[in-house]
């Protein structure tokens, strides 16, 4: 059982939960998630870490309340427990292994998009606190929906705000943004490292791809154990099959297979729930540019 | 003329009821039934069972005690060789170990031990008789895994006195006996739990959510914990694929995760979150136990459900009763037949899969004789779910973050007859250093392994 210590709405329907998971704590890394049951019926559900902290023996969780088992995770207040969190799962981001002069020498340019926002947090402010030029682009359907702002503002060396409605920031996609700041303000990255939903990633991909400029993504598959167990979660990289859970979350963009992955994350979404989701994208003024909707 | 009674059958849930329910197949024996089977047997001088029992249980020797009217003698005579008799009973594959050498069934039927010791092992968990705690003996032992290897290690050491913990990366206790072997072969609340609890009473400490390399290393268990020995009985959790095109469409999945949200997550039972996907007619590949589990499991959740393994029927590594009650299920068995690739419709989901049919040629070196395509023999099956039962392997997470830990080149940890490893004061056994095997295989190297840390210990 691991306690609630702190709860709050960070935009609609996205939560933060600081919960007390002291072993958790201790060994994560930027990169790495966590397998969340709500309670004793509970689905296991992966989430990123957004933060963690060894002193406190804490870890913080961002949860998009999107389906049954996020709806019950983010139903739970300070002073509650969740049944269980295990973790960190999944590799670390490379940089955490890399000799740290080589991870110095590149500058990064970091894409998160609506509640990917969450799990670029722990990566920005890890290579910040040892020394490194971090670029940050933070993406939202509208103002009201950025997550992370200030937080992100006190470790990127420059943060930009890109919306889809133009009510904060770029009036645009963040693959726009990212566009502009090569082409038109002359910055030059290394490193593209872009988390959100898994369409937002493959455009990214295709923009950083038009630069050479080499990106990672981190993938946000469907999952049961998180531990190698199920292969739940595979995804073509360079042709072969990989778990995300064990092999990943992180992979080189250029050798994922995005619309294998797209598709196979809909492996559950009963004709039902796939209604609701579409409808409510509908009510949010979404337009589906991939076709989910017909 | 005690062999002229013939074996006593075992009541069973009707074939055509139980491809509906998730209730248990097998009744077991009651008392008068067990204690007329028991009668059978003949106390053999040279117990032929004995030797074939893969830990020696002392057969003869319990079935005596049990025709006395002894069932706690016999429970403990069982006890001395197995921590686990409730399970093994109904999950051993008896037909090829000490039921596949007793002598009646040379010109007749084995004794059934198998049923014999399940009705001595639920006996036990029924009158709840537990061991109480051992004195301390102040030495700390750590177990990673909570499946058939580590309850055993645990509850052997706990009972030397030693404080053991068990981690365990899921979250509930008992591994494959609870994620992979279903309801209908292993009750979870009625045998699984108990024998959990009888570890739990021992003093066992187990501590879920612990994914050993990743929440915590094997280093920082004994720099920072205290423990003094590591015993690793994490299995083979690792699920194998084909490598055939369409391998990854929507609908194909491993066993290992169709059994786990039916079995660990409850995906049959509404009342639990998780989901699963059936659909209306399950191909599952393979002819072990687990695609027996699995085949059987789709049926219930109201699939048309279809075997596909590439020998013959007598090759099927499954063992023969599970195969004779998918039979009786309606199960169908598609023998020499091997899939080719999966097919996909416009959207990416499974709508079939195509077989090619296979004969059996000469004999391997491992005297299996291999099978062989049928050149021009390919064909399609319809189905909108494929499972994959093609065997799995250990887990490469633990090997991976500890240091000077060697393994094969299958992935398995490399450890002698005792369990131990290349690392001082850790030691291994069950699934994970033998690949796949038995429950009971790696309850006895679970067993050898205490006895090990046992002498690792007291001799630092």
């Amino acid at each position: 059982m691991f306690e609630i210590i702190e709860k709050r709405e960070l935009a609609e329907n996205i939560f933060l939960t600081r919960v007390k998971a002291p072993r958790i704590a201790n060994s994560a890394r930027p990169g790495q998630f966590v397998i969340v049951r709500s309670d004793e019926r509970g689905e296991r559900t992966p989430l990123t870490i957004a933060d963690y902290d060894t002193e406190e023996g804490s870890v913080t969780l961002v949860t998009q309340a999107l389906g049954v088992s996020t709806r019950k995770i983010v139903a739970k207040s300070v002073g509650e427990y969740l049944a269980d969190v295990a973790g960190p799962l999944g590799r670390p981001s490379d940089f955490v292994a890399e000799p740290i002069e080589e991870v110095r020498k590149r500058k990064y340019i970091f894409v998160g998009g609506g509640v990917g926002a969450a799990p670029v947090y722990p990566q920005v402010k890890w290579l910040s606190q040892q020394g490194c030029e971090v670029d940050v682009i933070i993406g939202a359907k509208s103002k009201d929906m950025l997550i992370y702002k200030e937080e992100m503002a006190k470790v990127a060396s420059n943060l930009y705000i890109a919306t889809d409605d133009g009510s904060e920031g770029f009036h645009g996609l963040v693959t726009a943004l990212l566009e502009k700041l090569i082409t038109e303000e002359g910055k030059k990255y290394d490193l593209c490292v872009a988390i959100g939903p898994m369409i937002m990633m493959k455009f990214v991909t295709l923009t950083a791809k038009k630069f050479d400029l080499p990106c990672i993504v981190s993938l946000n598959a469907l999952m049961v154990d998180g531990t190698g167990m199920c292969g739940a979660c595979r995804v073509t990289i360079a042709g072969k099959t990989k778990f995300t859970c064990v092999d990943g979350p992180e992979f080189n963009a250029y050798d994922v297979d995005f619309d294998e992955a797209m598709r196979r994350q809909g492996m559950y979404r009963t004709q039902e729930q796939r209604a609701i989701a579409i409808q409510r994208e509908r009510e949010a003024g979404h337009k589906c540019n991939i076709g989910l909707d017909k | 003329m005690a062999n002229k009674i013939p074996r006593v059958a075992v009541r069973e849930q009707d074939a055509k009821l139980r491809a509906t329910n998730f209730e248990e197949v097998c009744y077991g024996y009651n008392e008068e039934e067990a204690l007329l089977e028991a009668s059978r047997c003949l106390n053999c001088k040279n117990p032929r069972c004995v030797s074939a029992c893969p830990v020696g249980i002392k057969i003869p020797q319990f079935i005596e005690r049990l025709l006395e009217g002894d069932k706690a003698g016999a429970a403990s005579v069982i006890g001395e060789d197995s921590s686990l008799p409730s399970i093994c009973g109904r999950v051993c594959p008896q037909e090829t170990q000490c039921e596949g050498s007793c002598i009646l069934g040379i010109k007749g039927e084995p004794v059934a031990i198998g049923k014999l010791e399940r009705f001595v092992g639920d006996w036990q968990l029924e009158s709840g008789l537990t061991t109480p705690p051992a004195a301390k003996n102040g030495h700390k032992v750590a177990i990673i895994g909570s499946g058939p290897a580590g309850l055993a290690c645990a509850s052997d050491l706990a009972k030397m006195g030693y404080e053991v913990t068990i981690f365990e990366a899921l979250h509930e206790a008992g591994g494959v006996l609870v994620y992979g072997i279903p309801e209908f072969r292993l009750p979870k609340e009625r045998i699984v739990k108990r024998e959990i609890e009888r570890v739990k009473a021992l003093g066992v400490n187990i501590e879920t959510d612990v994914v050993v390399g990743r929440t915590i290393t094997i280093d920082e268990l004994f720099d920072n914990e205290g423990f003094e020995a590591v015993f690793i009985g994490s299995g083979a959790g690792l699920p194998r694929f084909m490598g055939i095109d369409g391998e990854n469409l929507n609908g194909v999945l491993s066993a290992n995760e169709f059994l786990t949200r039916a079995n660990l997550m409850h995906a049959y039972d509404k009342e639990y979150d998780t989901p699963i996907y059936v659909g209306h007619k399950v191909v599952v590949v393979g002819g072990g136990n687990v695609a027996m589990d699995a085949v059987r499991t789709a049926k219930r959740l109201g699939a048309d459900a279809s075997i596909v393994y590439r020998r013959s029927e007598k090759e099927l590594p499954a063992r023969v009763e599970e195969v004779h009650h998918a039979k009786e299920e309606g199960i169908v068995f598609e023998m020499l037949t091997n899939p080719t690739r999966v097919l996909g419709d416009d959207k990416g989901w499974v709508r079939g899969i195509e077989c090619v049919r296979m004969e059996l040629g000469e004999p391997d070196e491992s005297g299996r004789r291999s099978p062989q395509v049928i050149e021009g023999s390919e064909f399609e099956m319809e189905c909108d779910v494929v499972v994959m039962a093609l065997g799995t392997s250990p887990n490469p997470l633990i090997a991976s973050t500890t240091a000077s830990l060697e393994t094969t080149r299958r992935g398995c940890i490399v450890a002698d007859e005792w369990g131990a490893t290349s690392r001082e004061g850790v030691f291994a056994g069950g699934d994970t250093v033998t690949g796949a095997a038995t429950v009971i295989l790696a309850m006895g190297a679970g067993r050898k392994a205490a006895t090990a840390i046992d002498n690792y210990i007291q001799k630092r």
